[in-house]
């Protein structure tokens, strides 16, 4: 592999928006001595879908983990640089991790429902945040969110019945609907089809374009294809450092970094 | 030589088929590094061993068990029908005193018929080592021999020698059963001997308990009273309740921290910590609770006013007892909390419960069964549990729900009727075996129904 310039290459669009949802400033993150990430920063748009992509290990996942806090359930993780939520530092102290998570709501890589009913998985959220005043708010709680997840129509009959008992791509999907019940800004997007089969894919892609518009939405992904379809922003990163960033269609058709061309016609990765 | 010394001839006999076989085996054709023959030559060694070994030993292991009592019935019948010894306990006597005399433990007779007899048995006992260390050494020889003759090449020793290791793992597994088998028969046996005397519905629903029944006939309580119930609901009340609320919160907690808020060094020291109580010998936890925890609880009984207080107390042994059984269910608990996927973990964590919600509402419901399993054997140890009863509950069979006062437990009440001098066809010792079958029945069940739910919910999550 040649030397590449670890400068990072921003298209002009993306640095002329100022009502980004997100913002991250010079963020590294570090497991132990480890260094993941390399002092990146980015702005997440509110009305668009965001992919990050890059080889296994370029440390996207973990860049992920940082919008919602989620480094700090690994002891050894340690977070440096700014990252905003409407303008406030969410690793400010007075933030609080509980509000800042009912925000920032995320989905994981592989589908992890809790053992308990599809209704109690769904109405787990707007409990532990008080979001419904009777029984009543509740169904209508649940029934938007299954809604919106396009998995209504599938289990209405049975919301008393097990969420591990639906088949994987269901199960992603009502992970996706319980995120959405507590009403989030943004939903982050772990890799969420890649335990999935072709068709259970092709419709949480689906779901994420219904969604777009309605929630800011960041999904890692190691598919290039799937950000393609489903994105309109797009972030390249490599070995730690964020490569290149715009327009998705211009990512895929006109990279401007050597390492970003390379990677997308499959000459590394 | 003793059959000590033929067995040496036969280990040496075994190493020597052994070595030369594997010599031979060694030579069959083609050059080194290829694949030569079906089995390396270890196993031609091994295989040859085994057959030099294993028929000649199960020979003289047969006579050092049985052969005694053959040398012993032929003496018996070879000397003078005048100084031979009439049957049942006088036999015994006079053949016990043959072999101390024979084998010097006692310098001479006080029977002078057993001297007699006694040059008798020591030609017999000669003749017989003789004949069974002669046969031992023969089948060696053949058995290593015809190893040694059949190894060729394309034999499958190596094949052999696996299904003989099978069959030596196998028979390695049946002790334990046949162990246990042999345990339940003979508790049945007692027990039934037992029941032709008490009723068994008397036994089960009395609630009187007064096992003593007089020597003779004119004496006060000649007549027992075996009504278990008693029993029954003091081992529950110590082994199930008092035991079990001390444990499972405590244990339940100490799970709970040491898997979801201890850092990694915390736990490193404070696990090993607690899993020191479990070593703890259950006879010191015994004069812990008779010695310093049952005075302190009588006199916190009196002090609130209770004076039936006894200093033998339900509360003092059951809390003993579920301090020792802390560690137990503790572990149980941290193993089904660690079988919950962190997925699970992070999936609350990321709808921003906090960790204490996430443990309540997610942890704990996917760990139940898991935990369940373990206090439900936590339970079948505490009611099996001996010592702590004996020295701290006390031998009253009081039916009483009052954890101030003394009750009895099967286990305690067993070791009772089973120490000191005791005749062996009174309904008084044979009870001690009707209530070890109702123990064995009730933990056995409950180990196989705490087995099943902790498997059941272990492939919920494999």
């Amino acid at each position: 592999m040649a030397e590449y310039d670890t400068e990072t290459v921003v298209h002009e669009e993306m640095t002329l928006r100022n009502d980004a949802k997100m913002t991250a400033r010079d963020v590294s993150v570090f497991y132990g001595q480890k260094q993941a990430v390399r002092s990146v920063s980015i702005d997440v748009d509110s009305h668009y879908v965001t992919a990050f992509i890059g080889p296994s290990g370029c440390g996207k996942s973990t860049f992920l983990r940082c919008f919602n806090r989620m480094n700090d359930t690994i002891d050894i993780a340690r977070v440096e640089g700014d990252i905003d939520l409407d303008g406030r530092d969410i690793y400010d102290p007075k933030m609080d991790v509980v509000q800042l998570r009912a925000r920032v709501g995320m989905v994981f890589q592989k589908p992890n429902p809790f053992p308990k009913s599809i209704y109690e998985n769904i109405a787990y959220g707007p409990r532990i945040h008080g979001l419904a005043e009777s029984k009543t708010d509740m169904d209508r709680i649940v029934e938007t969110s299954l809604q919106r997840a396009g998995l209504w129509n599938e289990v209405k009959d049975r919301l008393d019945e097990s969420g591990t008992a639906l088949s994987g791509g269901q199960q992603q999907r009502l992970c996706i609907a319980r995120a959405i019940a507590v009403d989030p800004e943004v939903i982050l997007m772990d890799e969420p089809c890649s335990a999935l089969d072709p068709i259970a894919t092709a419709k949480v892609e689906e779901l994420i374009d219904e969604l777009q518009g309605r929630y800011a939405i960041v999904i890692v992904t190691h598919n290039m294809q799937q950000a393609a379809r489903v994105s309109q922003r797009t972030a390249f990163f490599h070995l730690g450092h964020l490569v290149e960033y715009g327009p998705t269609d211009e990512i895929f058709t006109n990279p401007k970094a050597d390492r970003t061309r390379d990677y997308i016609t499959g000459r590394f990765g | 030589m003793t059959l000590g010394g033929f067995a040496l001839i036969i280990v040496a006999l075994a190493v020597l088929a052994y070595l030369t076989t594997r010599a031979r085996a060694a030579a069959f054709g083609g050059p080194a590094g290829t694949m030569r023959s079906h089995s390396r030559p270890v196993y031609h060694g091994a295989w040859a061993a085994i057959l030099a070994f294993v028929p000649a030993i199960l020979v003289i292991v047969f006579w050092a068990v049985l052969g005694d009592n053959i040398v012993a019935q032929q003496t018996l019948a070879r000397i003078p029908e005048a100084i031979r010894p009439g049957s049942g306990i006088e036999q015994q006597a006079f053949l016990n005193e043959l072999r101390a005399v024979y084998s010097g433990a006692l310098p001479a007779a006080f029977n002078e018929n057993v001297a007699a007899a006694v040059p008798v048995y020591g030609e017999l006992v000669g003749f017989w080592r003789l004949v069974i260390g002669g046969l031992a050494l023969l089948l060696a020889l053949i058995g290593g021999g015809y190893a040694w003759l059949n190894s060729q090449s394309e034999f499958r020793a190596r094949t052999h020698v696996e299904s003989f290791a099978t069959i030596v793992l196998a028979l390695a597994s049946l002790v334990a059963i046949l162990t246990t088998f042999g345990i339940v028969l003979s508790l049945l046996y007692e027990s039934l001997e037992f029941f032709s005397r008490v009723s068994p519905f008397e036994f089960i629903f009395g609630t009187q308990w007064s096992p003593q029944t007089a020597i003779r006939e004119d004496q006060v309580g000649s007549t027992g009273a075996f009504g278990a119930v008693p029993l029954f609901w003091g081992t529950v009340f110590i082994g199930a309740i008092i035991a079990m609320i001390v444990a499972i919160p405590l244990g339940l907690m100490s799970a709970i921290y040491l898997t979801q808020y201890a850092g990694a060094s915390a736990r490193r020291i404070l696990k090993p910590l607690l899993e020191i109580l479990a070593g703890v010998p259950t006879v010191v936890y015994g004069y812990f609770a008779a010695l310093t925890v049952a005075p302190a609880v009588r006199e916190f009984a009196i002090s609130i006013g209770i004076d039936s207080a006894s200093s033998e107390s339900a509360l003092a042994a059951g809390a003993v007892m579920g301090i020792m059984i802390i560690p137990f269910v503790s572990s149980m608990a941290d193993d089904a909390l660690s079988a919950v996927p962190g997925s699970m973990r992070d999936g609350s964590l990321a709808m921003g419960a906090t960790p204490s919600e996430t443990i309540k509402k997610v942890l704990v419901p996917a760990a139940l069964p898991g935990i369940v399993g373990g206090i439900l054997l936590a339970v079948s140890r505490a009611i099996g549990e001996t010592m702590i009863v004996v020295m701290a509950a006390g031998q009253a069979a009081n039916l009483t729900a009052n954890p101030f006062e003394s009750v009895t437990t099967v286990t305690a009440q067993i070791v009772q009727l089973l120490t000191g001098d005791q005749e062996f066809d009174s309904a008084k010792t044979l009870s001690a075996f009707a209530l070890g079958l109702v123990l064995f029945i009730v933990t056995l069940l409950l180990n196989i129904y705490a087995l099943a739910v902790v498997k059941r919910y272990r492939e919920a999550y494999d």
